[in-house]
């Protein structure tokens, strides 16, 4: 018999699968050229009800489910971090999918199916489960950056995309395997008592480095970040949008939940974790290759790939730092990165045009006289990126490299001021670019259309609330993490 | 003694099937050694008793799945694969990356501890003890599977139907191939679109 | 005579993976890399169900959710297969320039 409570414990993710369900059944019912509006709104209902259940949940914390999944204030920051994301990029997708003729069905049923997938990733404390659960997010991310189908480079994107991912997710498979193997469970709390027990046997490190190096590639970071250029360039502008942050920060969840629940004794007893070396060095690769890949592009969305490398590289060093402070930096790191990205984001899938012509530097010139409001939310959201106070990206950054001074991660910490020192300049020749020069060409300038509007409102809002009030949700941090430790 | 046989047997048999995808040049030849590398390993699965899982290997495994691969070769009409440059990276770094990788492992799983010896025989994994496993147990990632293969359902509908336009009517063919031409991957509907915004 | 232990299996499997690795590294066409890829979930199969002799079901279960993914993954890998080929007329990887790795 399963208790009630149990539901409600998954309600967030039935809340999305209903609605995704609902948007495949209505979706024949209309007629195909004025479908997306109202499958839209569906959609949007849906993932704002998603938003709903997970604050719902917070009465309801403890395991469901023979303890598959826990929900705690680690599995809920992140349930709202995903939905909301979704919501968004819902919203801004309305006009997008009336230019490029995309099916909305589709897109808007994966996007929830996606999202249901990235939010068990959050609760989920099994290995079984978060496999199926990353499977589900990555199968719809995968699709999705093939959705422009009339252009080659988004099915060639998909493609790519897909062999190397399913490739890391084979080598993710082969290292729970071998963890299975070591411990001989897939349940995270169990597996931690068995190698606090038994110490880690060998078999235990290579699981280890096998589950990091599938994980590693979902977040883009180094040396596994290869296919982000390329896959972002030619994806559907807010599909990446969507897949630079949801995914990856569910991702990201996961391997906080792993790597730190695993070895939460060793941690608390003040050592190094076994993993510690690999994350130190995956952090400062990819914070140095994604900071020198992002000087020399001229594309836009490329540019912000390789600025998504380098913030997967500013978010592992919040791994490598002292245990509690870290993860509550590497949380905060996290909605942040979501608030300012997805922005960034969604205001160059909006500039680009129908078929993504306009992506380059050279068509970013004079926006600051074209489209004043567009040019500064786009401003926003760069010098967030950089970590200018007042800003979210300062907090995040502040925290992250604290927490890693904290832990005497000094030479971390110098490559880390390094690197977004040399990062201030990639995105400050876009903001120059709008403002200083002249147009070398006639662009047209369109109207923006109501959700891209209220999308980009609500990231400018969570972009300067969290850099101006960043305590609520930091103090949330810090107890998530302190329930994750425990 | 039998099980040693028939052990060595199917696992040399699996290995030179893997081996044999990797050698040869046409996509069905590959296909049909990963059949019958799937084949020896359901052998392998009944020597250790999951007698449930060696059903579904042969049944979605080299069944389903390999029918559809044979059926996506055929209908793409793939042919020789071309020998081709530019693998360097990976003959010099990835062979010899694997190989000290598969040594490794090899080397952790000799040491690995309490690798207990397999009798045959003793039957282990009947349906029953799965399915009960399947519907009580793992009943949430169970169910939740349901939508990774809806997901795929739908992925596979949408990326394999044809690309139909909204906005024009189907323009006759030269025409739309003198378009796309012109227009290299768009053909032009900014028109169409401007238009309509500034109505 | 030797007796079999688990060993050998995790041996076979590790045989496997090795290769199927070494096929997603060199092969060229993607029917073949897709199938390289279904190497290396078998391999992880043979894992889960020798270890499954060790530490009970659930590793067997949880080699029938690998083969529900590795269904599921194949429907949507030929599916993108299919639309790329449409646009490419190719099945090979060096015409989508992927040799970045």
């Amino acid at each position: 018999m399963i208790a009630t409570a149990d539901y409600i414990r998954i309600l967030p993710e039935i809340v999305l699968t209903l609605f995704g369900l609902i948007v495949m059944f209505v979706d024949p019912l209309l007629p195909e050229s004025r479908n997306v509006k109202p499958l839209g709104i569906i959609a949007l209902i849906g993932s704002l009800g998603a938003v709903a259940a997970s604050i719902y949940q917070m009465r309801y914390p403890g395991p469901a489910f023979w303890n598959f999944v826990v929900v705690d204030n680690f599995s809920i920051f992140f349930h709202l971090l995903v939905t909301i994301a979704a919501a968004l990029v819902i919203m801004a997708s309305f006009e997008y999918l009336r230019v490029q003729e995309i099916r909305a069905g589709e897109y808007f049923g994966l996007i929830l199916f996606g999202t249901v997938g990235m939010a068990l990733m959050s609760s989920a404390v099994e290995l079984v489960l978060i496999f199926i659960a990353l499977e589900i997010s990555s199968i719809s991310t995968y699709i999705l950056a093939g959705f422009r189908r009339r252009d080659a480079g988004s099915v060639e994107s998909s493609l790519k995309y897909f062999l190397l991912g399913s490739f890391a997710t084979a080598f993710f498979l082969y290292g729970i395997a071998l963890m299975f193997g070591a411990t001989g469970s897939t349940d995270i709390p169990q597996i931690a008592s068995a190698l606090r027990l038994n110490g880690a046997p060998l078999l235990a490190y290579v699981a280890y480095a096998l589950m990091f190096v599938g994980l590693g590639f979902k977040i883009a970071s180094a040396p596994f970040h290869v296919w982000t250029p390329d896959v972002y360039e030619g994806a559907p502008s807010p599909v990446v949008a969507f897949m630079s942050t949801a995914p990856k920060m569910a991702v990201f969840a996961v391997l906080l939940r792993i790597l730190f629940v695993t070895e939460s004794p060793s941690l608390l007893a003040g050592s190094r974790p076994v993993w510690f070396w690999w994350v130190w060095g995956s952090a400062a690769v990819s914070m140095t290759l994604g900071n020198l890949g992002a000087l020399v592009q001229n594309n836009v969305k490329r540019m912000l790939a390789y600025s998504a490398i380098a913030h997967a590289g500013y978010l592992l060093v919040a791994f490598a730092a002292a245990p509690e402070a870290g993860i509550s930096a590497a949380m905060f790191y996290a909605a942040s990165y979501t608030a300012m990205n997805l922005g960034a984001f969604i205001v160059v899938s909006h500039f680009a045009n129908a078929g993504e012509r306009y992506v380059t530097l050279d068509d970013y010139t004079g926006l600051g006289r074209r489209s004043p409001l567009l040019a500064m939310t786009l401003t926003i959201f760069l010098i967030s990126l950089i970590g200018i106070p007042a800003t979210a990206g300062f907090f995040a950054k502040f925290y992250v490299f604290s927490a890693a001074l904290k832990a005497n991660l000094v030479w971390l910490t110098i490559i880390a001021v390094v690197n977004s020192a040399i990062g201030a300049y990639y995105y400050l020749r876009v903001i120059v670019a709008m403002y200083m020069r002249d147009s070398t060409q006639e662009i047209p300038v369109m109207r923006v259309p109501a959700g891209v509007t209220a999308t980009l409102l609500c990231s400018v809002a969570a972009v300067i609330y969290l850099g101006i009030l960043p305590g609520r949700v930091l103090e949330f941090a810090t107890r998530s993490a302190q329930s994750l430790l425990r | 003694m039998l099980h040693l046989i028939l052990f060595s047997v199917f696992a040399v048999i699996a290995v030179a099937g893997a081996l044999n995808l990797l050698v040869q040049r046409h996509p069905i030849s590959s296909a049909l050694s990963l059949i019958v590398v799937m084949g020896s390993l359901a052998v392998e699965y009944l020597l250790l008793g999951a007698e449930f899982v060696a059903a579904i290997q042969v049944i979605i495994y080299a069944g389903a799945i390999m029918v559809l691969f044979v059926f996506v070769i055929m209908l793409l009409n793939a042919g020789v694969e071309e020998r081709t440059k530019g693998s360097k990276v990976a003959l010099i770094l990835g062979f010899p990356a694997m190989l000290v990788g598969g040594l490794l492992v090899a080397w952790v799983l000799l040491r690995a501890p309490n690798v207990g010896s397999v009798n045959v025989g003793a039957m282990y994994g009947p349906p029953k003890a799965i399915g009960w496993l399947l519907f009580h147990d793992f009943l949430l990632p169970f169910e939740v599977t349901s939508v990774l293969v809806l997901i795929a359902i739908m992925g596979a509908v949408v990326l394999a139907s044809p690309v139909r336009s909204r906005f024009s009517r189907p323009q006759p063919e030269p025409e739309r191939q003198a378009l796309k031409a012109a227009a290299g991957t768009e053909p032009a509907h900014e028109e169409t679109v401007t238009a309509r915004r500034s109505s | 005579m030797v007796p079999i232990t688990t060993l050998h299996y995790l041996v076979v499997a590790a045989a496997l993976f090795v290769l199927g690795t070494i096929g997603v590294l060199t092969r060229r066409n993607v029917v073949i890399i897709l199938m390289s890829i279904e190497l290396i979930l078998n391999a992880v199969n043979l894992n889960l169900v020798a270890f499954s002799r060790l530490y009970g079901l659930h590793g067997q279960v949880f080699a029938v959710f690998v083969i529900t993914d590795a269904a599921a993954e194949a429907a949507v890998g030929l599916g993108i297969l299919i639309a790329f080929f449409r646009n490419k007329e190719t099945v090979n990887m060096d015409e989508v320039d992927l040799l970045k790795w």
